[in-house]
């Protein structure tokens, strides 16, 4: 479907803001404000950060608030441009030639047939192109691809177009809005990086994190979601493996809720703590550094009242 | 910055007015420090800047860093370049319009500091850096300041001003006792990063006065290295070194394999490409290439623990601890004023902090005056390992070349790296400094591969692609 709004780009950064509200992601000004300059300057979005705040689902929401069909395509090394862009159907051409293969004259009209559309198999990279809607692109963790996977995609990001040697480019029939995520596990090249727009996410302050948390878990006490907020942003303090994600913050306020925990003492701690940490080393860490302070905690929450 | 106004001596032109002059200066001063910001970057940044609105600071500056700075390195500097450019640009133009002398009169007369109460003070100050409020700071560093500034004083070292109120005011980091539980009793803890912003706002603060008081600006001066993005800089948190150096441990686990495409001298893998074709009714339409095995070096680490390079060794342990992930054949050492093989203890631990405990205690490190002496570690090096090194080793060294006036020992060193393949010194001061005092780099220069500065993260990922392969391989297959 798509809707007036999907065509006209977005008034001002606070629109998009809203939109994206309204697509169940709260997006910092910054992120809101680099979607806005998307849509308005017609640019791939390149969005880096540490795993798990939301680079993927910024996409996933943008594709929401905007109406427009997400297409995604996940990179992983190794990727080469036959499962990315297109592929020719081998043995559909295959037949293609042994059924025409019987007559004299069939071989002419073979060899001009089996180059067409219809023998083409659309990759994500020419899907997106190629529809007739306008789509929200997703190029997922574009870091584990090859260098030469990166050049190939220059064509896409800046001309929207996709040359196919033997029926020459294709063009895009609408704009699609591309976002790139990186985990930055490798120096993407200049060239990729000057074609996109770019955006840093962070994971969150207390305040921005609790307003995700509680849109996440609305029956959630405020009171509570903001002690376990405390907890984790504590937790992202230290010196882990992997930092507790958002997401995973999410799924321990939904625990809490499971069990129906009042407070966050150390015993809930040490329970419910393998949703937040995933390491063996990171585990032993955090139980004891913050199991203590959780204590200090509980016992100065006693002296106050 | 070359297409604005030079470096500011007295009152400063005012350059072409409209925004286009202004954002091309503003990518001088980038492109000044060593951000790549190319002519089409600079055509979406004034793009960008026109669909958003310029009465919000925030809107402005993201929409410039987006386009401008592609890099959370480069977003650093981007910040702390911006708001140096328009706080200059600010200035310059109240210079100009003479707006510097009435509020330079309602700034801090000497009877100003008898009237703060300097307890008071401080402690709305460590409130306001506790809570992190932007504007709030902004008016505490302003009072602290004429409360303690003292005119006239310290002019031209903003730094040591800034320190100085700093220390009056009693902030300290927890870093000091960060093994320690939090004490309730301490009152709220303080951050690295709020002191810092508090720090930054102070600094500006004293500029400011500096530049109303002489009425002009100072020469613009390059950033600081060390604001940049230091992780040997030891104020500094262990978790920053850390993260920057996890980040790379994963960009080490990656390096190679872009450069494994087919493009280079692969092999056709008959078997598999055979066997795709039995799809295609035996017709190989398809190659298949054998996989490259990404080389394996041999690599040997010395690492320098004394305590001249105190603040660096820290980054550098660090470092050996992200390589001993990376790289099977690895072998490190540590030394001082002797050498000693610390490779076991690395195996062993995987905690870090455990690792950096157990070298600098029972780490084994001869260490007799706790000074380095480099000619007598190359002699041990040689007496000991060598004869393990061969054409496919790499030794890295990670070390000052400070020998505290002992004999370097330079051939020693040239014996031990003739056995090796290649050798590489990485040198944690900046380039400036080398050969100064006690420093002997150029003595060991001639013997070795390549010696490089090594005091960021980005020194040291430059050097990690070259190891990695980027470099012409003098091994032959």
């Amino acid at each position: 479907m798509s809707t007036p709004a999907a065509s006209a780009p977005p008034a001002s950064a606070e629109v998009v803001a809203s939109a994206l509200a309204g697509a169940g992601y709260l997006a910092d000004d910054a992120s809101a404000l680099v979607c806005f300059l998307a849509q308005r300057l017609g640019k791939p979005v390149l969005v880096e950060g540490p795993a798990g705040v939301g680079k993927t689902e910024l996409a996933k929401a943008t594709a929401r608030a905007t109406g427009r069909p997400l297409v995604r395509l996940q990179c992983y090394e190794g990727l080469d441009e036959a499962k990315a862009l297109y592929e020719w159907n081998y043995r559909k051409q295959l037949l293609r030639i042994q059924a025409g293969g019987d007559d004299r004259d069939g071989w002419s009209s073979v060899h001009d047939d089996i180059f067409a559309e219809e023998f083409l198999l659309a990759r994500p990279l020419l899907q997106a192109i190629a529809s007739p809607e306008p789509v929200v692109l997703l190029i997922d963790e574009i870091d584990k691809t090859d260098q030469e996977f990166e050049a190939m995609l220059l064509e896409v990001l800046s001309e929207f177009q996709i040359s196919i040697p033997e029926l020459g480019p294709i063009a895009a029939r609408s704009e699609p809005i591309v976002f790139l995520t990186s985990n930055n596990a490798r120096e993407l090249t200049e060239a990729l990086k000057r074609r996109c727009l770019y955006l840093w996410i962070d994971y969150p302050d207390l305040e921005r994190e609790l307003e995700i948390v509680r849109l996440h878990t609305p029956e959630m006490d405020e009171r509570l979601a903001r002690r376990m907020l405390e907890v984790v942003h504590e937790i992202r303090a230290l010196d882990l493996h992997k930092a507790p994600s958002i997401a995973e913050s999410i799924d321990w306020a939904r625990t809490l809720l499971l069990i129906g925990a009042q407070d966050i003492d150390r015993e809930t701690f040490t329970k419910t703590l393998g949703i937040l940490i995933k390491h063996q080393t990171d585990l032993e860490l955090v139980a004891q550094r913050v199991g203590v302070s959780l204590e200090a905690r509980s016992r100065l929450g006693v002296d106050g009242k | 910055m070359s297409p604005g106004p030079g470096p500011f001596g007295s009152v400063p032109e005012a350059g072409p007015p409209g925004l286009t002059a202004r954002l091309l200066e503003l990518v001088g001063a980038l492109r000044e420090e060593g951000l790549r910001v190319g002519t089409s970057e600079i055509l979406d940044a004034l793009e960008a800047t026109s669909s958003v609105t310029w009465s919000s600071e925030t809107a402005f500056r993201e929409a410039l860093a987006a386009t401008l700075a592609k890099s959370p390195e480069d977003r650093r500097v981007f910040d702390l370049v911006f708001g140096r450019f328009f706080f200059r640009a600010a200035e310059a133009e109240a210079i100009r319009q003479d707006l510097a002398a009435t509020e330079a009169e309602a700034g801090a007369t000497p009877g100003d500091e008898q009237d703060i109460d300097l307890e008071a003070l401080a402690q709305a100050v460590r409130e306001a850096v506790a809570e992190g409020t932007d504007p709030q700071m902004r008016d505490l560093a302003r009072l602290a300041v004429a409360a303690l500034g003292r005119q006239g004083e310290g002019v031209g070292v903003v730094g040591v001003d800034v320190q100085r109120i700093r220390r009056a005011l009693g902030l300290q980091t927890h870093a000091g006792r960060r093994d320690d539980e939090p004490d309730p009793d301490e009152g709220p803890t303080l951050d690295r990063e709020s002191i810092n912003a508090f720090e930054r706002h102070l600094r500006r603060e004293l500029e400011r006065r500096l530049i109303e008081r002489t009425g002009t600006l100072p020469p613009a001066r390059p950033l600081a290295d060390l604001d940049r993005a230091l992780p040997s800089n030891p104020a500094q948190d262990l978790a920053a070194v850390h993260r920057s150096v996890k980040m790379l441990k994963r960009r080490l686990a990656t390096v190679g394999h872009e450069h494994r495409g087919r493009r280079h001298s692969s092999v056709v893998d008959v078997r598999r490409t055979m066997r795709t074709a039995l799809e295609t009714g035996g017709v190989p339409l398809r190659l298949r290439y054998r996989p490259r095995r990404p080389r394996r070096p041999e690599i040997f680490v010395l690492c320098d623990v004394s305590t001249s390079v105190t603040s660096a060794s820290l980054f550098f342990l660090s470092v050996l601890h992200a390589l001993h992930d990376a790289f099977r054949k690895l072998r490190s050492f540590v030394f001082i004023e002797r050498i000693s093989e610390v490779t076991e203890v690395f195996a062993r631990e995987r905690d870090f902090t455990e690792i950096s405990r157990k070298i600098s205690s029972d780490g084994g490190v001869a260490d007799v005056s706790g000074y380095t002496d480099y000619g007598r570690v190359w002699l041990e090096f040689g007496e000991q390992v060598a004869r393990d090194l061969g054409p496919r080793s790499t030794i890295i060294v990670l070390g000052d070349a400070r020998t505290n006036g002992r004999a370097p020992h330079a051939p020693a060193l040239g014996a031990v790296t003739a056995r090796a393949g290649r050798t590489f010194w990485l040198n944690p001061e900046p380039r400036l400094y080398w050969n100064y005092g006690d420093s002997v780099i150029s003595a060991y220069e001639p013997f070795v591969d390549g010696v490089f500065e090594c005091w960021t993260t980005q020194h040291l990922e430059q050097f990690v692609g070259l190891l990695a392969g980027q470099a012409p391989e003098p091994q032959p297959r």
